[in-house]
């Protein structure tokens, strides 16, 4: 595979056409390639690209067919991981962009977490970047959060979405805490909540009353966006 | 040198360095099985019973018992299953939950010397498991991670599992009853997951003395031919010293590469295990061996 690549021209992304650069990103996105989705963001900026729509065409186009792979069993975690870590880098010159502009479309606010007495995150971490991937703002409470720490975190980031993770029978109840507490609060119309983990099932999330269940990463992403309404 | 002895009432099974690779085979879980979730809620063990069975004859010498499922009352479950398999297989068990009444029915109900899987090095934790295992002088699983979580450092790792072995002392635990997991992470998310994980078994072994257990199939989670990742891991742990592991027996050419394993580790006296399981089988119409009465057990 060396071989054949080292025989073949180098490819310059700044002698591409709009079309191509774009088609050429997709496919190194999907391929891991990080320096060379930073170069192509950058070129796109250059020539004048709205950062919406970079991050739309571009960017989240490459993810959602990676979630797309991952979920058909194509793709695999360190590939994925691999795709997440590429777009962080063409998300790091977009954002600036997008928070000063206030056209800024972001499919919507998640805030994810991995509840009270449960350390596992790699699950929940999948998760977070293929949302990123899906054009979410994800704010990531990591392991170990309270109640409190949800609420706060509510508070602050006003999000479309509230997403908890646990990989313990002994853990998960608390997501059932966290929802009751919330019903009392009267907040749970305005705030969907979506649960996922190891032992989690449909059946639980009914019991808890989750308003959805993730069985894996990729469909996490695509529920969520039926859930803000962008999956129609 | 550690041993660490786990028994039934008919069988005894060694934990040690110079033991035999003991495989605790992981099958009786009902994580993600739906149907077995649901047969285990409504009291209906015969998939239990089932893949005991099987996972004796696939070669496993212990077997781990899992019946956590959300919603139901797992103490109760968890000590239904343990006398009901305590009467089909003679296999010291396992008892592995992470709910606290769970494991004392488990622990009640069992007859013999269970492994208990596990206690963490969380304060909380060890003040609820360790008093158990002295109570009833049995065996634990020790997992090190403590309250800030899980470190990538091995020898942040090493230090949280000498915290629990020294803890568990204060308790009246034999070192020796202790067996370390030192965390396998999988390799697809965190790519020093395997060397890591060589290099802290060895200092368990030869700095603290403990033996060493981990749930062997985490290292391939997200990866494709998972199965040919496991073959390559577990002999790879016995080179670094490992002596025992939860892993899935039924996994094509697993057994037969650990107990190769065990004969290259030394641990296989005139590769008589290998050869006994190795031989080829007399052809029909053929004799089979001219001589000997099939072995006959060692004197001495």
């Amino acid at each position: 595979m060396c071989l054949t690549m080292s025989e073949e021209p180098e490819l310059i992304l700044a002698d591409l056409s709009d079309d191509d650069l774009v088609e050429q990103m997709k496919d190194d996105l999907y391929d891991g390639m990080g320096p060379e989705i930073t170069e192509g963001t950058k070129i796109l900026l250059d020539r004048g690209w709205d950062a919406n729509r970079i991050l739309s065409e571009s960017l989240v186009e490459a993810m959602r067919i990676v979630g797309l792979d991952f979920a058909d069993g194509i793709l695999f975690v360190p590939e994925v991981l691999s795709a997440a870590n590429a777009m962080k880098g063409g998300m790091e010159l977009l954002r600036p962009i997008l928070a000063a502009s206030d056209t800024q479309v972001s499919t919507g606010r998640v805030v994810i977490g991995t509840v009270k007495g449960d350390i596992h995150d790699i699950g929940k971490n999948l998760v977070g970047m293929m949302l990123e991937g899906a054009g979410f703002e994800v704010f990531d409470l990591g392991i170990n959060t309270s109640l409190d720490e949800f609420l706060e975190a509510i508070d602050k980031h006003d999000p479309h979405i509230l997403g908890m993770s646990a990989l313990l029978t002994t853990t998960m109840p608390y997501m059932g805490v966290v929802i009751e507490d919330l019903e009392k609060r009267n907040m749970l119309k305005n705030l969907p909540v979506m649960i996922g983990g190891a032992p989690v099932n449909q059946e639980f999330a009914d019991a808890v009353k989750a308003n959805a269940y993730g069985p894996d990463a990729a469909t996490t992403a695509e529920l969520a966006k039926t859930i803000v309404g962008v999956n129609r | 040198m550690a041993r660490t002895v786990l028994t039934s009432p008919t069988k005894e099974v060694v934990i040690g360095f110079d033991q035999p690779f003991v495989m605790i085979g992981e099958r009786i879980n009902p994580t993600n099985r739906p149907k077995f979730s649901k047969e285990l809620g409504a009291g209906n063990y015969w998939r239990v019973k089932k893949e005991a069975e099987a996972q004796i004859a696939a070669g496993a010498q212990v077997l781990d018992v899992n019946v956590g499922v959300p919603l139901t009352d797992e103490a109760k479950i968890m000590e239904e299953v343990i006398t009901m398999l305590q009467t089909e297989v003679e296999a010291p068990l396992v008892i592995d939950s992470s709910v606290m009444a769970a494991l004392e029915s488990g622990i009640a109900a069992y007859k013999g010397r269970p492994l208990i899987n596990s206690t963490t090095a969380e304060e909380e934790v060890m003040e609820r498991i360790l008093p158990l295992v002295a109570k009833y002088d049995c065996a634990v699983v020790a997992i090190s991670n403590d309250d800030t979580g899980i470190s990538e450092d091995p020898d942040v790792r090493f230090e949280v599992a000498k915290r629990i072995v020294n803890r568990a002392s204060d308790y009246g635990i034999k070192r020796e009853d202790i067996v370390v997991d030192p965390l396998v992470m999988p390799i697809g998310a965190v790519n020093s997951a395997g060397k890591d994980v060589f290099k802290l078994v060895g200092r368990l072994r030869h700095e603290l003395g403990v033996n060493t257990t981990c749930g062997a199939s985490n290292v391939a989670f997200g990866l494709p031919n998972r199965h040919a990742v496991h073959n390559a891991f577990l002999p790879m742990l016995q080179a670094a010293g490992m002596t025992s592991a939860i892993l899935n027996v039924y996994d094509e050419g697993l057994v037969p590469a650990i107990k190769a394993g065990d004969m290259l580790a030394g641990n296989d006296p005139d590769c008589a295990n290998w050869i006994a399981r190795s031989r080829p089988k007399p052809v029909a119409g053929e004799g089979g061996r001219r001589g000997g009465g099939g072995r006959r057990g060692r004197r001495g």
